[in-house]
């Protein structure tokens, strides 16, 4: 018993030295990104005006959207490799539901995606919650089936603009003083998904089971629930994503955000939320999303060819987790040194 | 997460033939006569042979996996160092580079790879395996894209494409190199000291650590050799399609993982036979094949072969909650 207590009490003390990391962490990033703006600005003029941040946030808006479920998920201990597939499956059952139906409410459009992805998440977390798969596999496995299934519905063929409703595409370039919606809707999902994990019973459980799933069931967390709670949040984002994605680039098609899952996955990795479960913020994972949507826009900006990057991505992404990595031990020492006296 | 080794039980024929190996070869046995029963030209030495040849390419990136998996790592990157030293070979060889050593370089430059997602993943253990090797893999086939844009490389000479299309007698040249590294990867997991250290690691790394095995060197000579056999891969690939692109091998790690999966071997490490990971690329590979004969395009296709995955993974798994 006592035991256990001190290790309680050395685990309540790493809490808050990891608190103090993550804070640290956020602002290595936020120095990371006003460095990159003034660069960008000093090489290219056009970079810091409201038409071009705009754009930039736009496009932005998916990418944080489903980073925060992702971060859900990544917190309890798992992983989603399959959220690009369930994006596209959503996108493309709505979209022909709006080409065959074309009076149907962009609401009722955006509603529909929604539990299409909920209902590919649900199947996912009753996968890893009740029969215990390992994330990574569970996913991998759903992954082909649901690409498999967007394949079939689609029969191979694309759903292109002129197919798609006028006020269907509206969903993606309305306009609300003077802010495109998508943003707007990924502002309302970041205070909603704050609120959820810092003040509700449900959104700190998932952070129980993250740092310690032994210790959560113990203390009566129904840990199957939240796993699978989790998984159908992250569906269900996946499927807002997918009917946003199809109204932004108008098109939908076998192939729709393929392999977009690793990047959703590398802005929660820049954004400070650990692999190993338990540890993650908001702030974090809007920072990370920021980042990389700044990298995609700048390069066009800066006159780069677009075939460089995908590396020049590599690259600032490898130096940006190393980064991170000394800055924390560095700060690890510190920590320790301080302790010592 | 502590787990528990059970001494070393005596050999009971229940437990022998209830293991997953078993299970995968009924499964593969029940395969190869669905397809006998689908097709009258299915058991033929030429057939099979052929269509053994379209699938060995990525199984020379499973042998390492399977190691990689058992250290409960896992690289993503493999398909990306494909696409970097096809493509690195291709574009010596358009620049005048004699084709064997643009081979030779192609093995560097995989090697290097690997090289260095093991470099990475023991000097900064706070990122897991499955970080670095995403981060990677957008690095390497980023510079694949760079070196070659969005054009395709090939036009190499006659000898070249014997790699992917020859024969030996009447066994295919591809085939009888996945044997003899089947062979060698099998002995080295499964008979030498190596072995036992990648799954003592796999199992418990700090236990390991304390009783003196070289982990960092371990995991770093395990994911140079996925490296290796990732520029393997991109031989017979790039000499079986005659050209290359820098898309080349897209999705492959999925594929290669799914395959060392449904072998048997556990993400989780510590876990995985070399043979179960075998029977499971001629599974898969041959299915396949048997799926294309009855015309199911590759859209289902790719459904079947995520719920087998999916199922194989739950059977392993209800009958590990049972025993438990």
């Amino acid at each position: 018993m006592a035991q256990t207590i001190l290790r309680q009490r050395a685990e309540g003390a790493n809490d808050q030295r990891a608190k103090w990391n993550i804070n640290f962490r956020e602002a290595g990033l936020l120095i990371f990104i006003l460095v990159l703006a003034v660069v960008l600005q000093i090489r290219n003029s056009s970079f810091l005006t409201l038409e071009n941040l705009n754009d930039l946030l736009t496009n932005t808006a998916i990418l944080s959207i489903l980073a925060i479920g992702m971060m859900l998920v990544i917190v309890t201990r798992g992983i989603d490799l399959s959220i690009g597939a369930t994006l596209a499956l959503s996108g493309m059952i709505t979209a022909q539901t709006v080409s065959a139906y074309p009076e149907l409410h962009p609401f009722a459009a955006v509603g529909l995606g929604t539990v299409i992805g909920i209902v590919c998440g649900s199947v996912l977390g009753f996968l890893v919650a009740k029969w215990n798969i390992l994330p990574i596999i569970a996913t991998l496995g759903m992954m082909n089936i649901y690409r498999g299934l967007t394949y079939t519905t689609s029969g191979g063929s694309w759903i292109s603009a002129h197919q798609m409703p006028a006020n269907f595409v509206n969903i993606a370039t309305s306009k609300v003083l003077g802010i495109n919606a998508l943003i707007i809707i990924a502002i309302v999902m970041y205070i909603a998904a704050y609120y959820f994990i810092n003040y509700t019973r449900t959104g700190r459980q998932i952070y129980a089971v993250g740092s310690n799933p032994e210790a959560a069931k113990l203390s009566g967390i129904n840990k199957d629930k939240i796993l699978w709670l989790v998984y159908a949040i992250m569906g269900g984002l996946s499927g807002l994503a997918g009917v946003l994605w199809v109204a932004k680039f108008a098109s939908a098609q076998g192939d729709t955000a393929m392999g977009y899952e690793l990047t959703v996955i590398a802005a929660c990795v820049l954004g400070g939320v650990s692999i190993a479960g338990g540890v993650g913020k908001i702030s974090g994972i809007l920072l990370g999303s920021i980042f990389i949507g700044m990298l995609n826009n700048a390069l066009p900006l800066l006159n780069v060819s677009p075939f460089w990057q995908m590396m020049i991505q590599g690259c600032v992404i490898l130096i940006a987790v190393i980064a991170n990595v000394l800055v924390k031990r560095n700060a690890d020492r510190n920590h320790l040194l301080r302790r010592s006296i | 997460m502590q787990r528990v080794i059970a001494d070393k039980q005596a050999w009971s024929p229940k437990q022998f033939f209830l293991q997953w190996e078993w299970i995968l070869l009924v499964v593969f046995i029940g395969v190869n006569i669905m397809n006998m029963y689908l097709s009258p030209y299915y058991m033929d030495f030429f057939n099979l042979r052929d269509a053994t040849m379209a699938f060995l390419d990525k199984a020379f990136i499973v042998l390492p996996m399977v190691f990689v998996m058992i250290l409960a790592d896992i690289d993503i990157s493999v398909a990306s160092t494909v696409a970097l030293s096809s493509v690195v070979m291709a574009d010596l060889y358009q620049r005048g580079v004699p084709m064997e050593i643009a081979v030779v370089i192609c093995l560097v430059v995989g090697t290097a790879c690997g090289f260095i997602n093991g470099l990475l993943i023991v000097k900064f253990k706070e990122l897991s395996a499955v970080i670095v090797t995403l981060i990677t893999m957008i690095l390497y086939r980023g510079i694949a894209y760079v070196i070659l844009e969005n054009q395709a490389a090939g036009n190499f000479p006659e000898w070249f494409s014997y790699l992917g299309w020859g024969y030996v007698g009447e066994i295919p040249f591809i085939m009888i190199v996945f044997i003899a590294f089947a062979i060698v990867f099998g002995l080295l997991l499964h008979k030498t000291t190596f072995g036992k250290h990648v799954y003592a690691i796999g199992t418990n790394p700090t236990a390991s650590r304390f009783s003196g095995i070289p982990v960092d060197r371990v995991k770093i000579i395990v994911f140079t050799l996925t490296g290796f056999m990732a520029a393997v891969t991109a031989l017979f690939l790039t000499s079986k399609m005659g050209s290359t692109r820098p898309n080349i091998a897209n999705m492959y790690e999925l594929e290669v993982i799914a395959m060392a999966v449904l072998g048997g071997v556990s993400t989780a490490g510590g876990k995985g036979k070399m043979i179960g990971a075998i029977i499971a690329i001629f599974l898969v590979g041959l299915l396949r094949y048997g799926l294309g004969l009855i015309n199911v395009n590759a859209q289902l296709q790719l459904i079947i072969i995520g719920g087998l995955l999916i199922a194989a993974v739950a059977l392993t798994q209800v009958k590990r909650n049972k025993s438990a």
